[in-house]
């Protein structure tokens, strides 16, 4: 009877179940996983990132899972450990997660992105630029109140980056410059992306007239394919040698494009669009999710990220409508600023969000591949503004 | 590293000033990029041989009860032909198979 007892009693105290039971916030973090499953799934909020973190979260928070150890992570930011050690002392998360620190992941998105996104609206229509610029406006107001939050400099400009609404280019920055909030930062920036929808319209309607709303704008001209694939090669160079730190970003974001523009690397193109993109999303929303260990995601940290993230965005619609109801100004009405709101990149959701608002002041408004333009400058400005801060805090 | 208020303030406007710098150079640079790019090919097509006649856009052989003509209010032609064009592609027919009377643009 007692080598029974002993029996259960050891298998129960070897079971994630004791352990569960032994730490109550990994319990919390397992019923937020479900939550994000939810809201992935169910609400179809960003689903093919955030079921992957969620299920990322899941995992990592079950006890004795052994899949993912900061501890070996915080080795590799102090020098104390290497890559190789995580090979041999690592968990299967540990590994995948190498490809987030390394800047791989984020990186090879962007490529995906760049042989997605067609560029023909901002090169037809370049003043889209400035849009994209002043729609960066959140990441910096969010930097300065994370500073008097008490955040440190690396910290701050890591949250600072959510307002670039773009996931790659934030969990790119965090991982190099704070990756003890890259969970955080990550589940953030996706949130809101999804939330996109439901945060601008209020600040669209509030900061400009029905008047404005309802600006027609002529036709774009046609862009030629020469300029099409040009352009690719002429804004990698020109930024990657003003910023070198952008290079993986903006190198990869216009191979992407070259691959889809030059019109004889169709294979290659596609690869990048759908193979290539599922896959580092599988190991990017895994890996990102499992930094969210209970004891160091559960802190007021990640609260105050939250609601900084949301100030993030909010600022940076702010910025974008605001250049835009100047530019209506000075063009005399030629512009409809609704479509600065879209210079916050998160592409094509903040442009479609743009489109719906223009066509409900005024049903023959047709201003998406107007948006487009400052949509995909604002790709370009949150990779510079996030090659300016790996600059100064890297 | 830790940062002052001053400091962040600093960063702020430098950070913000140069994404600006960077983006209004990039607009200069796509703008002569543009104006280079399109003076290049205007000469090449200027010097193509003449396009062959292109094919009439109304079928010679209507479809029994098409109409031969169709009221535009404030809408340009090629507008109304994108738009018989759209609606027939949804429709899955022919453009000379279907019958338009009249596209006007409403007004807001």
């Amino acid at each position: 009877m007692t080598l029974i007892l002993d029996t259960m009693s050891s298998i129960w105290a070897n079971s994630g179940f004791s352990g569960l039971f032994a730490d109550p916030r990994q319990l919390i973090m397992i019923i937020a996983a479900c939550v994000l499953l939810y809201l992935g799934i169910v609400k179809k909020f960003e689903p093919l990132l955030l079921v992957g973190i969620a299920f990322g979260m899941l995992l990592t928070n079950l006890p004795y899972s052994n899949l993912y150890h900061p501890e070996l992570w915080d080795g590799i930011m102090s020098h104390t450990k290497g890559y190789g050690d995580v090979l041999v002392e690592g968990g299967f998360l540990d590994i995948l997660y190498i490809g987030v620190k390394a800047g791989l992941y984020p990186s090879l998105i962007f490529m995906g992105v760049g042989a997605m996104t067609d560029f023909g609206p901002l090169i037809a229509n370049p003043k889209s630029l400035l849009l994209g610029a002043a729609a960066q406006m959140g990441i910096y107001c969010a930097f300065i109140l994370a500073i008097v939050l008490g955040f440190t400099g690396p910290q701050a400009a890591s949250i600072g980056i959510i307002g670039g609404a773009d996931g790659p280019t934030a969990i790119l920055l965090t991982s190099k410059l704070a990756p003890e909030l890259l969970g955080a930062i990550a589940i953030a920036a996706y949130s809101y992306m999804a939330l996109i929808p439901m945060i601008q319209p209020p600040l669209m309607r509030l900061l400009t007239t029905k008047e404005e709303r309802e600006t027609k704008m002529d036709q774009l001209r046609t862009v030629t394919k020469t300029e099409r694939i040009v352009f690719p090669i002429v804004v990698a160079a020109f930024v990657i040698l003003l910023l070198p730190d952008t290079a993986p970003l903006i190198g990869c974001l216009m191979l992407g494009n070259l691959f889809k523009e030059c019109g004889v690397t169709e294979r290659l193109s596609d690869t990048a669009q759908n193979a290539l993109m599922n896959i580092v999303t599988i190991f990017l929303g895994m890996s990102v999710g499992a930094t969210t260990v209970a004891e160091r995601f559960l802190t007021w940290s990640t609260i105050k990220i939250v609601v900084l993230g949301l100030i993030a965005f909010s600022f940076s619609t702010i910025g974008g409508l605001l250049l835009g109801k100047i530019m209506y100004k000075v063009t005399g009405g030629k512009v409809n600023p609704l479509i600065g709101s879209a210079g916050v990149s998160a592409v094509p959701m903040a442009a479609r969000v743009s489109q719906m608002e223009g066509q409900k002041a005024n049903p023959s408004n047709f201003l998406l591949m107007h948006a487009m333009g400052p949509n995909v400058a604002g790709v370009i400005g949150s990779a510079v503004a996030a090659g300016f801060l790996l600059t100064i805090f890297g | 590293m830790k940062v002052t208020i001053p400091e962040a303030l600093g960063y702020s406007v430098l950070g913000f000033s140069i994404v600006f710098l960077m983006l209004i150079i990039l607009m200069g640079i796509i703008v002569v990029m543009g104006k280079v790019l399109n003076k290049k090919e205007e000469p090449v097509k200027a010097a193509a041989p003449a396009p062959a006649p292109a094919a009439p856009a109304v079928p010679k052989e209507k479809a029994p009860g098409s109409a031969g003509s169709i009221d535009l209010h404030g809408v340009d032609p090629r507008k109304a032909a994108m738009l018989m064009a759209i609606v027939a592609d949804e429709l899955g027919k022919p453009v000379n198979e279907l019958r338009f009377v009249s596209i006007r643009e409403i007004e807001a």
